[in-house]
């Protein structure tokens, strides 16, 4: 308990920011407790993390963490956090997004980012709805689950963020779940080493908008509803199809080495300077 | 006359839009517009409301859906704030270029940043230029009666234009207000079918949105500006229309107070009751003092708004926007050149006020009174009590 007590000290701005803005149940603490560790057990120096967040519940956490953070515009967490991460790479940039900001409203720059290989470390908060105004269906919101815009059933069909993220180009891509606490742990460490656009979704449940309106009558039924249907990757992979359906696969989807965008754009500079070099 | 209803002011303008019956309704989710949209989405579903409801990823998208549909002759509603208007700047500007008649409620939010989701006017101060009529609302019942007055105007066949109706985030949207309201069939006898003029229609094809080489970009800006200032006589038609039609009666600039006062008030928004309030307590006390309320934000109400000041000595103009390294603030601009090269121009007093969902409260109206009076303004505008040791 001590030590959690110090890393809660040495990460947040606990005496600033808090109380946070998370409803009881929300899965988003859990993940921002997986990243505080995450960060503590990668040894990283507070000033080397730049934060980018987006605009929603998600977005919070850049206000909580005692990183560089930037709260940034709805949808453009990406985008600024490549102008940061191609300016000095060195930095450890992790962008933080929810379902509505990666997918709705900023998906053009997730699909692009991921195209580029750019070495961001990428969480997308999925609970599947606009939480922060209302609950109102987002892109990740499953067919026919009701929302305050869709009080008969969604009838969209919603995107499978790490099938998007793979065919996009991204090197790193997993899923994780809010209540496999320490899955997150290694699944989020993984995330923020490997090279290029890495990708951690977390299925995070959101009981106060989504849940509630979906016969999750508790909080409590929601995790209960995870700790079930989630499945290790490869285990979902023998199962057939007709077993498959409902469950959520948790694990490593994509783990390709191929140099991220800023490698590359080293390798370029080095090249030419050399080339003028010998002229 | 309809019943008068306790109601979040939001759901009474949902109220108003289904009443209305339009066809298509696009929007993406921001706070305080929300309500609005929201409420739609439920008539559409339980058959309340036959219309197509479009429940888009992105704001842009939202104004372009809607620029689509009302491009095929539909009724086309769509409400946002803030950071949501400014994403759809781009398409704000081909709406009225294509004249499309599309109505949006704009429930007025700060721009970012800081991130603030509370009432001024910056975001459709940033919109100003876009060829868009733009109304604002002081009250609930305003903000009722103006949406379909909107419809009417915007599809008005000398106009077809859009048309933005203001109505101050929270100070309106998530307000309870006693609402008088109609029924479909009194406002069915108020605004007609839309009869479109130009529509996407296979068996009579059209070409919208072209490109306008530099031989004739100049003569469509000025028509559709043309068609712009033309509205003022339509809008003035429709809120006599309404007046008769309801008995509530609105101009597009109204006083209030006294008549050939010294000092003068121009409000434009929420922010016109707080000053009635003050304006009420000074006559009690015995200052000369009065009011001016702009409803009509553009086209500007040019003559109105001179005829209404014209026996001010001091006229004090509140704008909930700054226009960072401006003259003064953007209505505050408008009256100053209205008045330009008038010998009896009365002294043009700006003062910035409520920026952020800053409460400005009926005794700061008489601080200001008494500066004015006292010509104690020096600055070209003043920001309103801004803490010195924030």
């Amino acid at each position: 308990m001590a030590e959690r007590t110090q890393l809660i000290h040495h990460y947040l701005r606990h005496n600033k920011k808090f109380p946070h803005v998370y409803c009881a149940g929300c899965g988003h603490g859990i993940a921002l407790g997986s990243l505080i560790r995450s960060v503590h057990a990668l040894g990283w120096s507070k000033d080397e993390v730049v934060m980018v967040a987006g605009i929603g519940c998600s977005g919070r956490m850049a206000v909580y963490v005692d990183f560089n953070t930037v709260h940034a515009v709805h949808g453009r967490a990406l985008t600024i956090a490549t102008g940061i991460k191609l300016s000095n790479p060195n930095l450890k940039v992790i962008v933080v997004m929810g379902d509505g900001d990666a997918l709705s409203i900023g998906g053009n720059h997730f699909i692009h980012a991921a195209r580029r290989n750019i070495g961001l470390s990428v969480l997308v908060l999925n609970n599947n709805i606009y939480g922060m105004t209302g609950g109102q269906c987002s892109s990740t919101t499953p067919l026919g689950a009701t929302t305050t815009t869709t009080p008969f059933g969604q009838m969209e069909k919603s995107f499978d963020l790490v099938e998007l993220a793979a065919a996009a180009g991204a090197n790193y891509v997993a899923r994780a779940s809010a209540f496999h606490a320490q899955g997150m742990d290694k699944l989020m460490q993984a995330t923020f080493t490997h090279r290029g656009f890495s990708l951690l979704e977390v299925v995070s449940p959101c009981h106060t908008q989504y849940g509630r309106k979906n016969k999750f009558k508790t909080v409590v039924d929601m995790y209960r509803w995870l700790k079930e249907s989630a499945t290790p990757l490869e285990q979902y992979r023998k199962l057939s199809a007709e077993k498959a359906k409902g469950r959520i696969p948790l694990g490593v989807f994509v783990d390709r080495d191929e140099p991220s965008l800023e490698e590359r754009y080293a390798d370029l500079r080095a090249d030419q300077t050399a080339q003028a070099g010998r002229r | 006359m309809g019943k008068r209803v306790g109601i979040e002011v939001s759901l009474a303008v949902a109220e108003a839009v289904k009443l209305c019956d339009v066809d298509v309704v696009s929007a993406y989710p921001i706070t305080p517009q929300t309500h609005i949209v929201e409420e739609l989405s439920h008539y559409v579903a339980n058959g309340d409301l036959d219309a197509a409801f479009i429940p888009v990823e992105s704001e842009h998208s939202a104004m372009s859906a809607a620029v689509g549909s009302s491009a095929t002759g539909a009724r086309t509603y769509t409400a946002t704030s803030a950071q949501g208007l400014a994403l759809m700047h781009e398409i704000m500007f081909i709406a009225p270029s294509m004249r499309l008649p599309i109505v949006m409620t704009i429930a007025n939010r700060s721009l970012s940043g800081p991130i603030s989701i509370w009432n001024d006017h910056s975001d459709i101060m940033a919109e100003r230029d876009t060829g868009w009529i733009q109304i604002f609302c002081e009250n609930g019942q305003e903000s009722f009666d103006l949406t379909i007055c909107a419809f009417r105007i915007a599809e008005d066949k000398r106009v077809l234009l859009p048309v933005g109706v203001n109505m101050d985030g929270f100070i309106l949207t998530h307000m309870i207000e006693p609402i008088e309201f109609m029924d479909k069939a009194e406002v069915k006898a108020f605004l007609p079918d839309y009869k479109p003029q130009l529509t996407l229609n296979p068996k009579k094809p059209v070409s919208m949105g072209p490109v306008g080489v530099p031989e004739v970009y100049m003569e469509a800006k000025k028509q559709y500006e043309q068609a712009l200032w033309d509205s003022k006589d339509v809008v003035k038609e429709v809120l006599a229309a309404w007046g008769k039609h309801t008995g509530r009666k609105y101009a597009m600039v109204e006083c209030n107070g006294k008549k050939k006062a010294k000092t003068v008030f121009v409000t434009m928004g929420s922010l016109g009751e707080t000053a009635m309030t003050a304006v009420d307590n000074l006559i009690a006390a015995k200052q000369d003092v009065g009011q001016v309320r702009l409803r009509l934000w553009r086209p500007f109400p040019k003559e109105e708004m001179k005829k209404a000041l014209k026996d001010a000595a001091k006229v004090v103009v509140i704008d909930r926007a700054l226009s960072p390294g401006g003259v003064c603030g953007p209505v505050a601009t408008e009256i100053k050149s209205l008045f330009y090269g008038d010998k009896n121009a009365p002294k043009i007093y700006n003062i910035v006020a409520g920026l952020g969902g800053r409460d400005v409260s009926v005794k700061d109206f008489e601080e200001m009174y008494a500066l004015a009076k006292g010509g104690k303004i020096k600055d070209d505008y003043v920001i309103w009590g801004v803490k010195s040791n924030a």
